[in-house]
């Protein structure tokens, strides 16, 4: 099992396809990556550094894409999405419903990945505001397998993707490419009794971790984690779902406004199924408090101690 | 020789202010079809449209109008391009029978144009996007080693998005010399004259310290526009050319013309008739 930061595999592997793929334009707002140097020497006529300039950087991304470019326009991500968010609405979302057009916005930094930074740094909106965007695909991988995986499918298809990275390290989740299907959106990963996590992202690797805990006390919950959030085969996370009388979701993002939790809780509904759920993220208050991420989950009660303390509450009223 | 080459020349701009005056007039008939149109800003461009068309400094071909000869033409300005409408009819980009029933249900032409019309590239009607779509545009010609040119139309208003120089400044780093910006330079906003909110002058000096290859126009004078333009097709290699065309917003009708709220005035039917019979 490999540590390591989804950024950096993700930008290896697009430059692998670089390699052999002349169709392929890498454009950056002035941020980088280890990885990003040996990209930008070796193919000095297809790599852009547009600058501090987000909203320049998803149009000149989009002229590239209109003349059959496949594009990776790569910065911070509450920058790349809230910045130029009217950018990406007109030149993205709107032409993508006309023509064919394959811009991949690789945002690092997803939820609080830039712990010390502050709110600005912080991105806790994304999921929602883009989802909201028709005809833009939102990726969000909760392990550096999956977001290296992702690289093939975002060159094959052609369509304006966000693509949520988390900036720290983090573990491997999965080991094979048989592990799971991109197209499906999402993965049981653990196969529980009763109650089932649903989570996005780095809050994947903490309901594992739950899951590990909990089993030691004989208590076996389930795990979704789900990376394709928009198109989401819904119909079979439903049927996955059924099997469990109480739902929690996970997210670092705001709840209750349409991020992963208004998903879940719809789909739900949908089905009337008179289930228990629970939704566990932010509230609506930004987070000016400096200190680790794992320091700010506790103190925004999305550590696994206040999670395990829900699920039990869940468990107890089965 | 030269006395034919003359003739030619004065043929052509007899020719091209024809058609100007046939677009300025159609224009009004639009509008007077659907007020919720802009008529002033749409004026204003009449001259523009015209010389690139009918003067041929654009290349297009009506019957392959995604062809990759041609040149790319990007209305940054959207909402003033409804005199371009009878230009692309003229030239068979869509049936003329459109040409009446614009903003009308079923009809492809609304009051802002979007590249669901045949010979519009891009999505149009929010402000500052255009250029930086023609850099990548411009990118991607050039990364092809193609020869066509992006021609980018914006108004003098949305000079005030900040995007708009971001893409200023790309477009001259990067050397994107097949790049042709023409400012219409009608000096009104939506609210006032732009000299009364963020006054833009010296707008050439603006661009030349971004290192742009600046020419300045009379933007309603075919001649000038046409030679200009031509004239840029041919130089300054490494420059990002800008015109600046001084225009007048609602050319053509005399009240529009010293109004400072030009932009959100439409006029009525009977007006809109009256100028059309002057111009018959």
């Amino acid at each position: 099992m490999q540590i390591n930061v989804m950024r950096d595999v993700f930008i290896e592997q697009v430059y692998y396809r670089m390699r052999s793929d002349k169709n392929i334009f890498f454009l950056c707002a002035d941020f980088g990556s280890p990885k990003l140097d040996r990209l930008k020497e070796d193919f000095k006529e297809r790599f852009i550094n547009v600058g501090i300039a987000e909203q320049n950087l998803i149009n000149v991304s989009t002229g590239l894409a209109l003349e059959g470019f496949t594009v990776y326009a790569y910065a911070i991500a509450p920058f790349l999405t809230m910045r130029a968010y009217e950018q990406i609405r007109i030149n993205l979302s709107l032409h993508a419903q006309l023509k064919e057009i394959n811009v991949n916005l690789v945002g690092v930094g997803a939820g609080l990945s830039y712990d010390v930074s502050g709110p600005t740094h912080h991105c806790l909106e994304d999921i929602t505001i883009m989802k909201v965007l028709p005809n833009i695909e939102v990726f969000s991988p909760s392990d550096w397998f999956l977001a290296k995986a992702f690289v093939d499918y975002s060159i094959k298809v052609k369509k304006p993707k966000y693509i949520r990275l988390d900036g720290k390290p983090l573990p491997q989740i999965y080991n094979s490419v048989k592990d799971f299907k991109i197209e499906q959106g999402f993965c049981e990963l653990n196969k529980g009794k009763k109650l089932c996590l649903v989570s996005t992202g780095i809050m994947t690797h903490k309901a594992l971790q739950i899951g590990r805990r909990l089993s030691k006390e004989g208590i076996d919950i389930g795990v979704v984690d789900v990376f394709l959030i928009k198109p989401l085969n819904e119909a079979l996370l439903m049927k996955v779902l059924e099997r469990y009388q109480a739902v929690i979701t996970l997210e670092e993002g705001f709840i209750n406004n349409g991020g992963l939790d208004s998903i879940v809780l719809q789909l739900i509904n949908k089905k009337a199924t008179g289930k228990r759920f629970k939704n566990m993220g932010f509230s609506q208050q930004y987070v000016f408090d400096i200190g680790s991420r794992d320091y700010l989950h506790k103190l925004n009660k999305l550590d696994e101690g206040s999670i395990i303390k829900n699920i039990k509450t869940l468990l107890r009223q089965l | 020789m030269k006395n034919m080459v003359m003739s030619k020349k004065k043929k052509t701009f007899k020719f091209l202010k024809d058609k100007a005056r046939w677009v300025r007039k159609e224009t009004l008939r639009i509008h007077k079809i659907a007020c919720e149109t802009r008529l002033a800003s749409s004026l204003s461009a009449v001259e523009i449209f015209s010389v690139l068309y009918y003067g041929k400094l654009v290349k297009f071909n009506a019957k392959n109008i995604m062809s990759k000869a041609r040149d790319r033409f990007i209305i940054s300005k959207g909402h003033g391009a409804i005199s371009f409408y009878p230009i692309l009819a003229d030239f068979g980009f869509f049936p003329k029978e459109n040409l009446n029933r614009v903003c009308k249900e079923d009809c492809i032409l609304g009051g802002i144009p979007d590249s669901v019309i045949p010979g519009f590239e891009t999505i149009n009607g929010s402000l500052g996007h255009g250029l930086g779509v023609a850099c990548g545009i411009a990118l991607a010609l050039k990364k092809r080693k193609r020869r066509e040119t992006v021609f980018v139309l914006v108004g003098d208003g949305e000079l005030y998005e900040g995007s708009v120089w971001e893409a200023v400044m790309f477009a001259a780093e990067h050397r994107l010399d097949n790049i042709v910006l023409i400012v219409d330079y009608n000096k009104v906003c939506m609210l006032d004259f732009c000299k009364n909110i963020i006054d833009l002058s010296p707008l050439d000096e603006k661009f030349r310290v971004f290192k742009w290859d600046v020419k300045i126009v009379d933007g309603h004078n075919v001649e000038e526009l046409y030679m200009s333009i031509k004239s840029f097709k041919k130089t300054a290699e490494g420059l990002p050319k800008v015109l600046i065309a001084n225009t007048i917003k609602g050319k053509g009708v005399p009240r529009l013309e010293i109004d400072s709220l030009s932009h959100i005035k439409n006029l009525t039917s009977e007006e809109a008739e009256a100028l059309i019979m002057d111009m018959e």
